[in-house]
C-alpha cells in the first residue's frame, strides 16, 4: 500500500514538473519565430496573412492557444520541424538510440572502473596506487569534458589513427527499428572514444565518492560486529561494507542526470555523434523552434523519469528509509 | 578561524599550494597586463596580416620568431589571443561568482535567520535548481537567447548573459553554505545581545552573523570560480558563449578545433593547456584552503 501511495505522490510531482516544462515550451513557441512566415514565406499579402492568422488560431487568447498546444503535446504532436518537414518528435526519437547507446556505454565503463578503484583506495589507503589515483582524479575533475574529447580525437583519431573519431560507423537495425552500434565491429570501434570521454568526467567524482563512503562504512559498528562475529574479511568488505556505499552512489547518480545530458551535447558535438544533443545545436542554429521545444520536452521527460526511478530504487535498497506519506 | 600569519605559514610549507598559487598569479598578471605585454593586439586589424596565417610555433620548421606559439587562420598570434582570452575567462568566472555570492548569501541569511516557511521554500527551490544542472540550464537559456536575437546584438550582450546565467544558476551552493553557518551561529549569546539592544534583523544578519559565517564562503568561492570558468568555456565551445571577435579561452578552442584535422594542433592545444592550468590551480588552491580552514574535515579524510 505504501509503495502505491509513494508512486502516486511521485506521479503527481512528475506531472507538475512536466506541466511547467510544457508552459516553457509553449511560451517559446509563442515568442520565437513566426510560424506563418515559416509556412508561406514572404510572398503572401498582408490581408491574406491576417486571414491565415485567424484561420490557424494565432489570434486566439493565450489560454485557448495553450490548451491546444497541450492537447497536441499529450498526443506526441509538437508540430513539424521547419527544417526536416517532419514531426519534430519523430526527428528527435530517430536520434534517441545514438544518445542512449553513448550514455549506456559510458555508464558501463565508469561502473566497471570506479567501483573497484574506489574500493581499492578505501582499503589500501596509503599505497602509491591510491595516491596516484587520488591525484589523477583532481586532474580529471579539472579537465573540461570537451577538452578530453578534443584530445581523444587529436591523439587517437588524427595523430595515431587508431580509432575512428567521428560518427557512429556501421549500425545494425534491430527488429523494432532501433539502430544499434553494439552489434557491429565498426559500430563498437566508433563507440570507444566518445564513451571513454563521457565516462572520464564522471569517473573521478565516483571514485572519490565510493572511497569516502566505503571508508565510512568500514568504521561503523555494524561492520565491526560482522568482523567480530568471525566473518571473513572478504565477506565483510564486499557484502557488508560495500552494500552500504550503493545508496549514495545511486542518489548522486540520479542527481547527475541533468549534468550528464549536458555533457552528451558537448561529447556529441566534438565527435559529430548523430544524437539528440548534436541535433539540438543544429536546431538552435537554424532557429527550428518546434525541434528546440521537442528536445526540451523530451529531455525534461527523461529527467523526470530517471529521478522518479532513482527515488524508487533508493527506497527499495534502503529499508531504513520510510516512504514519504507512509505511516510509521 | 585562523589568523593571516598562520595561513601564510601553512601556505609556505605546502609545495602544491605554492605552485598552484604561483601559476594562478602568473595567469592573472598575464591577463591583466595583456594590452601592455602581448606581442600584438590580435583584435586590431592593423596589426594582423593574413600572410602570417597558420604558422606553427617558432621552434618548429616554418615557425616565425615573432609568434612563439604560432598563429591561427587569421594570422593572429596564438600567444596574444591566449593573453586576451584568459582575461575574458577570468572576468566571467569572477563576475559570475560575485553574482552567486550576493544572491546566495542574501537568500542563505534570510533562510537561516528567519526559518519557517521561507526557509523550507528557499531550500526546496535550491534542491530543484541544483538537480537541473547549471550547464543544462545555461545551454537552454543561451540557445533560446541566441535563436531569438540578431547575432550582433547577441555578441554585444553575451558577456553579461554569461555572468548572470552562471551566477543565478549556482546560487544554491552559497545559500546552503551560509544557511548552515547561520543555523550554527544564531543561538549564540552575541546574537542575542545584538537583538536585545534593539538592532533590526537586517543589521543582526549582515553586521553580526555574516562576518562569523564568511570562512566557508571564502572556501567555496575559489572552487566556484573554477566551475564558472569551466562552464563558460563549455558554453563558448558550443558556440553559445563569447563570440569569435571577443573570444574567451573556450571560444579560442572552438575556433581552433576544426584545424586539428589539417594538422594545426597549436591553435587548440595552447589555449586548452592554459584553461586546464587555470582550473587546476584554482581547484588545488580551493582544496588546500578547505583543508586549512576546516581541520575536522581533514582528519575525517585521512
Amino acid at each position: 500500500m505504501h509503495i502505491i501511495a509513494f508512486l502516486l505522490r511521485r506521479a503527481v510531482q512528475a506531472v507538475i514538473v512536466m506541466f511547467v516544462i510544457s508552459l516553457i515550451g509553449f511560451s517559446i513557441q509563442d515568442n520565437l519565430g513566426d510560424p506563418l512566415r515559416e509556412l508561406v514565406g514572404q510572398s503572401v499579402s498582408e490581408a491574406e496573412r491576417d486571414l491565415m492568422r485567424e484561420d490557424m488560431g494565432l489570434n486566439d487568447p493565450f489560454l485557448s492557444q495553450y490548451a491546444r498546444f497541450l492537447g497536441h503535446a499529450v498526443q506526441g504532436d509538437l508540430g513539424n520541424s521547419y527544417f526536416f518537414k517532419r514531426p519534430a518528435i519523430a526527428v528527435i526519437m530517430d536520434k534517441f538510440p545514438a544518445t542512449f547507446e553513448l550514455v549506456l556505454g559510458s555508464v558501463l565503463i565508469f561502473l566497471t572502473v570506479s567501483i573497484p578503484a574506489g574500493i581499492y583506495c578505501a582499503i589500501h589507503r596509503n599505497s602509491w596506487l591510491t595516491r596516484f589515483i587520488m591525484s589523477a582524479s583532481i586532474l580529471g575533475i579539472s579537465v573540461p569534458v570537451f577538452l578530453t574529447a578534443i584530445f581523444m580525437v587529436w591523439i587517437f583519431g588524427v595523430e595515431l589513427g587508431w580509432l575512428p573519431a567521428y560518427g557512429r560507423g556501421a549500425t545494425y537495425e534491430l527488429p523494432w527499428g532501433w539502430d544499434t552500434g553494439f552489434l557491429t565491429l565498426d559500430g563498437l570501434k566508433h563507440l570507444i572514444l566518445p564513451c571513454v570521454t563521457l565516462s572520464s568526467i564522471m569517473l573521478p567524482l565516483f571514485i572519490r565518492l565510493i572511497r569516502a563512503e566505503m571508508m565510512e562504512a568500514m568504521g561503523t559498528d555494524y561492520v565491526r560486529f560482522a568482523r567480530a562475529k568471525g566473518l571473513s574479511t572478504t565477506r565483510v568488505r564486499y557484502v557488508h561494507a560495500f552494500r552500504n556505499t550503493l545508496l549514495p552512489v545511486v542518489t548522486v547518480g540520479g542527481l547527475m542526470i541533468g549534468t550528464l545530458i549536458a555533457y552528451t551535447i558537448l561529447t556529441e558535438t566534438v565527435f559529430q555523434w548523430p544524437g539528440m544533443g548534436f541535433l539540438f545545436l543544429e536546431a538552435v542554429n537554424r532557429v527550428d523552434t518546434p525541434l528546440i521545444i521537442a528536445y526540451i520536452i523530451v529531455v525534461g521527460l527523461i529527467f523526470v523519469i530517471v529521478n522518479t526511478m532513482v527515488d524508487f530504487i533508493y527506497t527499495l535498497i534502503n529499508p531504513m528509509v520510510k516512504l514519504p506519506g507512509a505511516k510509521a | 578561524m585562523i589568523t593571516w600569519s598562520a595561513l601564510l605559514k601553512r601556505f609556505i610549507s605546502d609545495p602544491v599550494a605554492i605552485i598552484a598559487g604561483f601559476v594562478l598569479l602568473l595567469l592573472i598578471l598575464m591577463a591583466a597586463f595583456a594590452p601592455l605585454i602581448a606581442p600584438q593586439n590580435p583584435y586590431d586589424l592593423m596589426q594582423i596580416d593574413v600572410m602570417d596565417s597558420d604558422m606553427p610555433p617558432s621552434w618548429k620548421p616554418g615557425g616565425d620568431p615573432r609568434f612563439w606559439l604560432g598563429t591561427d587562420s587569421q594570422g593572429r598570434g596564438v600567444l596574444s589571443t591566449i593573453m586576451y582570452g584568459t582575461g575574458i575567462s577570468l572576468l566571467i568566472g569572477i563576475g559570475a561568482v560575485i553574482v552567486q555570492g550576493v544572491l546566495g548569501i542574501t537568500l542563505g541569511l534570510i533562510a537561516g535567520y528567519k526559518g519557517g516557511w521561507i526557509d523550507s521554500f528557499l531550500m526546496r527551490l535550491a534542491d530543484i535548481q541544483m538537480s537541473l544542472s547549471t550547464l543544462m540550464i545555461a545551454i537552454i537559456v543561451l540557445a533560446l537567447f541566441q535563436a531569438a536575437f540578431d547575432p550582433s546584438v547577441y555578441a554585444e550582450y553575451a558577456i553579461f548573459m554569461l555572468i548572470f546565467i552562471i551566477g543565478i544558476a549556482e546560487w544554491p551552493k552559497f545559500a546552503r553554505t551560509v544557511r548552515a553557518s547561520v543555523l550554527g551561529e544564531k543561538n549564540k549569546e552575541y546574537v542575542d545581545a545584538a537583538r536585545v539592544i534593539g538592532l533590526p534583523a537586517r543589521k543582526v544578519m549582515w553586521g553580526h552573523i555574516l562576518p562569523n559565517a564568511m570562512t566557508p564562503v571564502l572556501v567555496i568561492s575559489t572552487i566556484q570560480v573554477a566551475e564558472a570558468i569551466m562552464t563558460e568555456a563549455a558554453l563558448s565551445f558550443l558556440g553559445l558563449g563569447m563570440p569569435v571577435n571577443k573570444p574567451s579561452l573556450g571560444s579560442l578552442i572552438r575556433s581552433g578545433f576544426e584545424y586539428i584535422f589539417s594538422g594545426s594542433w597549436w591553435i587548440t592545444f595552447y589555449p586548452a593547456l592554459v584553461l586546464i592550468a587555470l582550473i587546476l590551480a584554482l581547484n588545488l588552491l580551493g582544496d588546500w584552503l578547505r583543508d586549512v580552514m576546516n581541520p575536522k574535515l581533514r582528519r575525517g579524510d585521512e
